[in-house]
């Protein structure tokens, strides 16, 4: 069952130096605040994974949280580069940056054979492309029906998911609507799980599309209102364009990045 | 150049305009973002209204009023005909080739139409210049039926070979989809601010097929890596009209700046 804690219990309690760490969101309900624990508790050498690592991870980049990183798609979308990815990239700061790299596609597959237990997925994909001989954990596969030849991409299985949800009830069963991503396959491929709320309430009332995650696949649940900005809640919260627009000048500065980190991360309490 | 009048406008205008009219009513389009989903939603506002437009945040049929920043802002959501997962829009809408149209944009784009969007240079391991990566373009160019590119045409993005096949196009030529087992016809034609190419279906090398009014073909040429052969064919576009002109630049208004800086 969930244990309902604070944000800073739930990170603590999760999350160890060297972890595998896998924070999903695809644009909506990016967990940005628990993304901001983790660098407060200055976490080091984690292999961070999520397919579009957008501003939540060139944040912890920047902040020198990881050492290595799986993904599929690693822009400000919309607006350009991750200027601390790419100094990480490029030039190893603050520390080098392994990478894994695969296709959107390839990525939820991956995830979905983790949640099914399986130690591989199939699809059509990554043929003739320099992806697939740039990348472990891809390998074509004869249909033993057909003869076709078809991709194979390992399974993940990340030691621990985070995910931000709209609601929890106070037993922590967790209730999502809206654009809903891989959160479902990454909470069941990894070992434990965090999620962080925009509310908690006594009883979830059933609501059309949503998902409930039952309390017991889940370790931990923190309430955090707008846990997601500047990504958002859908009926909680709107996307802060905005701030995804200023990221490009805040981030393309080390110094500025850095006072940045101090104010809004190191200087404030979850 | 005076973009601000109905009698001017600027050549990225008119890569939206032709994008746009690239896309018909009731197509299904997989849309990628930046360049190709202001095109779409450009397309929606003006002659193809029942353009179902595909997302791979999951939403089918997202009908935005407003151009979206990101291929998840919440009015995909709100008003799309269904929002799946995101495996479930890879493997159950994708994969079987049900899309009419893939929509993608491009860093890079080689003769035979390969896209390159993950890295600059000629070492994967200490690239000159990191991009973003694959995202969903991969498997967007490998199962659609047809599959179309925006994007700007200079000597730094048409090059004769890509420094990194992200997506397939065409690969070394002729027989290469066939024998990749790639199921759609792969890059059919490629749209940028400086004229139209199409891939020939022949040789599979992308051919210059349309010019813009003031365009040149030797500009064209200048702006191409490789050999540019001119179509028999060779069309005159038509400048973008008042009508699509007001229609895309209220959609650009609307969006927060910097629209399609990617």
């Amino acid at each position: 069952m969930a244990e309902i804690v604070s944000l800073a219990e739930a990170i603590a309690a999760a999350i160890g130096d060297g972890d595998t760490v896998a924070m999903e969101g695809f644009t909506h309900l990016i967990p940005h605040a628990a993304g901001h624990e983790v660098i407060r508790q200055r976490r080091r050498d984690l292999t961070l994974v999520r397919m579009t690592p957008d501003v939540i991870y060139d944040q912890l980049i920047g902040a020198g949280c990881a050492r290595k990183l799986v993904f599929s798609w690693a822009g400000n979308p919309g607006v350009g580069s991750l200027h601390r990815f790419r100094d990480a990239v490029q030039n190893s700061w603050p520390v080098p940056l392994a990478l894994e790299e695969h296709s959107h596609a390839g990525m939820a597959n991956r995830y979905a054979a983790g949640a099914a237990g399986l130690p591989f997925a199939i699809l059509r994909g990554y043929r003739g492309t320099s992806l697939a001989t740039q990348t472990s954990g891809v390998a074509d596969i004869t249909c033993p029906f057909t003869g076709e030849t078809l991709t194979a991409v390992a399974a993940l299985r990340p030691d621990v998911a985070v995910i931000h949800a709209q609601r929890a009830d106070v037993r922590g069963n967790v209730q999502y609507w809206g654009i809903t991503g891989v959160q479902k396959e990454v909470v069941l491929a990894a070992a434990r799980s965090v999620v962080t709320v925009e509310e908690v309430v006594d009883e979830l009332e059933p609501r059309p599309g949503a998902i409930v995650l039952p309390s017991w696949v889940i370790g931990w649940v923190a309430h955090v209102p707008d846990g997601a900005h500047p990504s958002y809640a859908q009926d909680y919260s709107v996307r802060d364009n905005d701030f995804y627009v200023k990221w490009d000048a805040i981030s393309r500065d080390r110094q500025r990045f850095t006072a940045w980190l101090d104010v809004h991360v190191y200087g404030t309490a979850p | 150049m005076n973009a601000s009048g109905p009698c001017y406008y600027t050549a990225d205008e008119m890569m939206t305009v032709v994008a746009a009219r690239a896309l018909h009513d009731g197509m299904t389009c997989f849309v990628g973002i930046g360049l190709p989903s202001e095109a779409a939603n450009l397309a929606r506002a003006t002659h193809a209204p029942g353009l179902v437009l595909i997302y791979e945040s999951g939403t089918i049929g997202a009908k935005p009023g407003t151009l979206p920043l990101s291929i998840g802002d919440g009015i995909l959501a709100e008003t799309a005909d269904s929002v799946v997962s995101v495996p479930e829009i890879f493997n159950y809408w994708l994969q079987p080739g049900r899309i009419d149209v893939g929509f993608l944009g491009a860093a890079q784009i080689d003769r035979f139409g390969n896209i390159n969007t993950t890295m600059i240079g000629d070492d994967y391991a200490a690239p000159m210049v990191r991009l973003p990566g694959a995202g969903g373009a991969p498997e967007i160019a490998a199962a659609c039926r047809e599959v179309i590119v925006v994007l700007r045409q200079s000597l730094r993005t048409f090059v004769e070979r890509v420094d990194f096949v992200t997506s397939v196009g065409f690969g070394d030529g002729p027989g290469s989809r066939e024998r990749l087992g790639l199921t759609g016809a792969g890059p059919r034609r490629v749209i940028t601010d400086l004229g139209v190419l199409t891939t020939d279906t022949v040789t599979c090398e992308l051919v210059l097929s349309g010019v813009y009014p003031g365009g040149s073909v030797p500009e064209l040429k200048e702006s191409t890596g490789w050999p540019l052969r001119v179509a028999d064919d060779l069309a005159e576009i038509p400048r973008p009209t008042s009508e699509e002109l007001t229609a895309l630049r209220e959609l650009r208004a609307s969006a927060p700046e910097p629209q399609g800086a990617a």
